[in-house]
C-alpha cells in the first residue's frame, strides 16, 4: 500500500505555505501535478552537465544530450507498452498532440460530409482541434451524449457511431466528471465501423496503468505535467502505418532528410513529427517522471486515488447544499467537481484559497459540457499519490467556512 | 490571516442587491458575459432630459464580486451625466468594492462598469469597447 506521507517527502513543494501560518493543501492535480525532486534534480542536471542540441553534434556533450533525449523516448514508449520508440513522438502537450493528428491526419483524409465523432465530455483540447478540421474540410462533428450520471450514453453508441465515422476521438478519463471510459470497448466499436480512434489520456496516464496495444488505439495523447513531469513535453503515440502515411504537421529542422531549393523530403519517424529543436530537459524530465512514478508502481498509485475518492465523496457528500457532478466512485478516478448551492465556483475557491486550499473553479475547459448541465462551471478538487485523507477532511471542513461567509 | 477578502459589504450586496430589476421603458438596455466565468450583467437606464442618468437597474448573475460591484456602480452613477459615465473610472469602482482583487477578479469587478458604459454609448463602436475595458 502506498504511503502518501512518505511520497510527500519526494515533493519540495509541498512543504511550503500557501499563505504565511498556512499550510498549502494542493488538491489541483487534474490541472496540473506537483514536481519530486528527481525530476526537477534531473532538468537541473541535464543544464548543468550536458546541455546541448540533439541529433547534430558530433562533440561529447551533444552525445550525451541525444542518448538522454531519446532515452526518455524509450522509456515513455515502455511505460504506455508501445510496441517501439518511434511511435512516440514528443509534442508540446496533449493539445498539441490532438492538432497533430487533427491537422495531419485530418487534411489527409477527411471529405465533405465525413464524420468526426467526439463526446460531450471532451475538455476543449480535443474539440477544438477537430472543429478547425472540420470547418476545413467540410466534415461534420458529433457527439456521443452523456447521461444524468455523467457516463457515455453508450446505448445510443450505434446512432453515432456509423459508416460515416472517420475518426472518433474521445477521453479516457474526465477531468470534469473523473470518469473512467471503457477505451477498449470504444476502439473495437470503432474499428468495426472503419473509423480510426483518437484518445485523449490526459487524465488516464498519469493516474492509471495504460497498455496502447490492450487498448488497440490508433492515437494516444497525453502530458508531462500533469505525471509529475515539467510543463512544455506530452507525447503522442500513434500506430507506424498511419504515422508513415500521413503528412508532416510543422515543417523545419530535425524533420527532414533532405532540402533543395525546389521541395524537400522527411526525416523518418518520429523525428518526421518533430520540427525545430525540442524541448529536450524537459523530455529527459518526462523519463525521469515516468521512472518516478514506474518505481512507486502505476497499480499503487490507482489503488491510493481509489481510495482517497472513495473517501471524499463520502465526506463531501454530508456537506449541505453540496451536488457531486458525475458517477461513484468505482466508476470515477481522482476528481470530486461539485456545486455549492447559491454560490458561484469563484466564490468558493477564493474562500478556500484562504484557507491555503488549491481547487479550481470554473468550466475546467469543458464549457459544453458544463452548458448541458446548466451550470456556468463548478469547483473541482482533485488528488494525486500524494493527496491524504487528511487533506480532504481540511477541504471539508473549508467548505464549513464558505458556508458560513456566506452565510449559508 | 486575513479573512476580510469578502468584506461585509460584499455579503451583504450578494444578498441584498440594490437596484436589481428590469426598466421597462429604458432608454438604454445592454447586456454582456463574462463566458470564463458565466457571470451575466444587463443594465437599463433612463436618462432625463438633461441628460442625466435618472433610473439604473441591473439584472443578472454571477459571483459575488461580480454582483456587489453592479449594486455598488448603479447606486453611485445616479444623477451622472452620459458624459460623467462615460468617463468613469474603473479605479472609482474598484475602490468602492474596497477588497484587493487579483487580476482575474478585477474582470468580474468591472463587468458591470463595462456594460454600463457600452450602453451610454449607445451603439458600441469596437474601439470604444475597448475604452470601456
Amino acid at each position: 500500500m502506498l504511503d502518501p506521507l512518505r511520497v510527500r517527502a519526494d515533493f519540495p513543494i509541498l512543504a511550503r505555505e500557501a499563505h504565511p501560518g498556512v499550510p498549502l493543501v494542493y488538491l489541483d492535480s487534474t490541472a496540473t501535478a506537483q514536481k519530486p525532486r528527481m525530476v526537477i534534480e534531473a532538468m537541473d542536471h541535464y543544464y548543468r552537465c550536458y546541455n546541448a542540441n540533439v541529433h547534430r553534434g558530433l562533440h561529447r556533450l551533444a552525445e550525451d544530450a541525444t542518448e538522454a533525449y531519446e532515452g526518455a523516448r524509450e522509456r515513455v514508449a515502455q511505460f504506455i507498452n508501445a510496441p517501439e520508440a518511434a511511435e512516440v513522438i514528443f509534442v508540446r502537450n496533449t493539445t498539441e498532440a490532438i492538432n497533430l493528428v487533427a491537422n495531419s491526419w485530418g487534411r489527409a483524409n477527411l471529405r465533405p460530409g465525413d464524420e468526426i465523432l467526439l463526446t460531450e465530455m471532451e475538455h476543449h483540447s480535443n474539440l477544438v482541434p477537430w472543429q478547425l478540421v472540420a470547418q476545413a474540410a467540410g466534415a461534420v462533428v458529433r457527439y456521443l451524449p452523456f447521461t444524468p450520471d455523467g457516463l457515455l450514453d453508450l446505448a445510443r453508441l450505434p446512432e453515432f457511431l456509423t459508416d460515416r465515422t472517420k475518426v472518433f476521438a474521445f477521453t479516457a478519463m474526465s477531468n470534469v466528471f473523473g470518469t473512467i471510459n471503457p477505451v477498449q470497448e470504444l476502439v473495437t466499436a470503432a474499428h468495426a465501423v472503419g473509423a480510426i480512434t483518437l484518445v485523449d489520456a490526459a487524465q488516464s496516464v498519469p493516474h492509471l496503468p495504460v497498455d496502447v496495444q490492450a487498448l488497440g488505439c490508433d492515437f494516444l495523447a497525453f502530458s508531462a505535467h500533469k505525471m509529475c513531469g515539467p510543463t512544455g513535453i506530452g507525447a503522442l503515440y500513434g500506430k507506424r502505418d498511419l504515422l508513415e502515411a500521413m503528412p508532416p504537421f510543422l515543417g523545419g529542422g530535425e524533420m527532414i532528410r533532405r532540402v533543395t531549393f525546389e521541395g524537400s523530403t522527411w526525416n523518418e519517424l518520429p523525428w518526421k513529427f518533430e520540427a525545430g529543436t525540442p524541448s529536450i530537459a524537459e523530455a529527459v524530465g518526462l523519463g525521469a517522471a515516468v521512472e518516478y512514478l514506474d518505481a512507486i508502481g502505476m497499480d499503487e498509485i490507482q489503488a491510493h486515488e481509489h481510495f482517497i475518492t472513495h473517501y471524499a465523496l463520502e465526506a463531501l457528500s454530508e456537506v449541505p447544499g453540496l451536488t457531486l457532478l458525475g458517477p461513484a466512485a468505482g466508476q470515477k478516478g481522482g476528481v470530486a467537481a461539485f456545486t455549492l448551492r447559491g454560490l458561484h465556483p469563484h466564490d468558493v475557491a477564493q474562500v478556500l484559497d484562504q484557507e491555503g486550499i488549491a481547487v479550481r473553479a470554473g468550466h475546467h475547459c469543458a464549457m459544453p459540457l458544463h452548458s448541458k448541465l446548466g451550470l456556468p462551471g463548478s469547483t473541482r478538487a482533485s488528488f494525486y499519490l500524494y493527496t491524504t485523507t487528511a487533506e480532504v477532511d481540511k477541504l471539508v471542513v473549508g467548505l464549513e467556512r464558505v458556508r458560513q461567509v456566506f452565510r449559508q | 490571516m486575513d479573512f476580510d477578502l469578502y468584506r461585509e459589504q460584499i455579503i451583504e450586496l450578494y444578498e441584498n442587491p440594490l437596484n436589481q430589476g428590469v426598466l421597462e421603458a429604458a432608454d438604454f438596455s445592454y447586456e454582456e458575459d463574462n463566458p470564463l466565468c458565466g457571470d451575466v450583467i444587463r443594465i437599463d437606464a433612463r436618462v432625463d432630459d438633461q441628460g442625466r442618468l435618472a433610473e439604473v437597474k441591473w439584472s443578472g448573475n454571477g459571483c459575488a464580486i461580480s454582483q456587489a460591484a453592479a449594486s455598488l456602480l448603479t447606486e453611485e452613477v445616479k444623477g451622472l451625466s452620459l458624459a460623467e459615465v462615460k468617463a468613469f473610472p474603473k479605479e472609482r469602482l474598484l475602490e468602492l468594492i474596497g477588497i484587493p482583487l487579483s487580476m482575474n477578479r478585477v474582470k468580474c469587478a468591472l463587468l458591470s462598469l463595462k456594460v454600463l458604459k457600452a450602453g451610454a454609448y449607445g451603439i458600441p463602436e469596437p474601439e470604444e469597447m475597448r475604452k470601456a475595458e
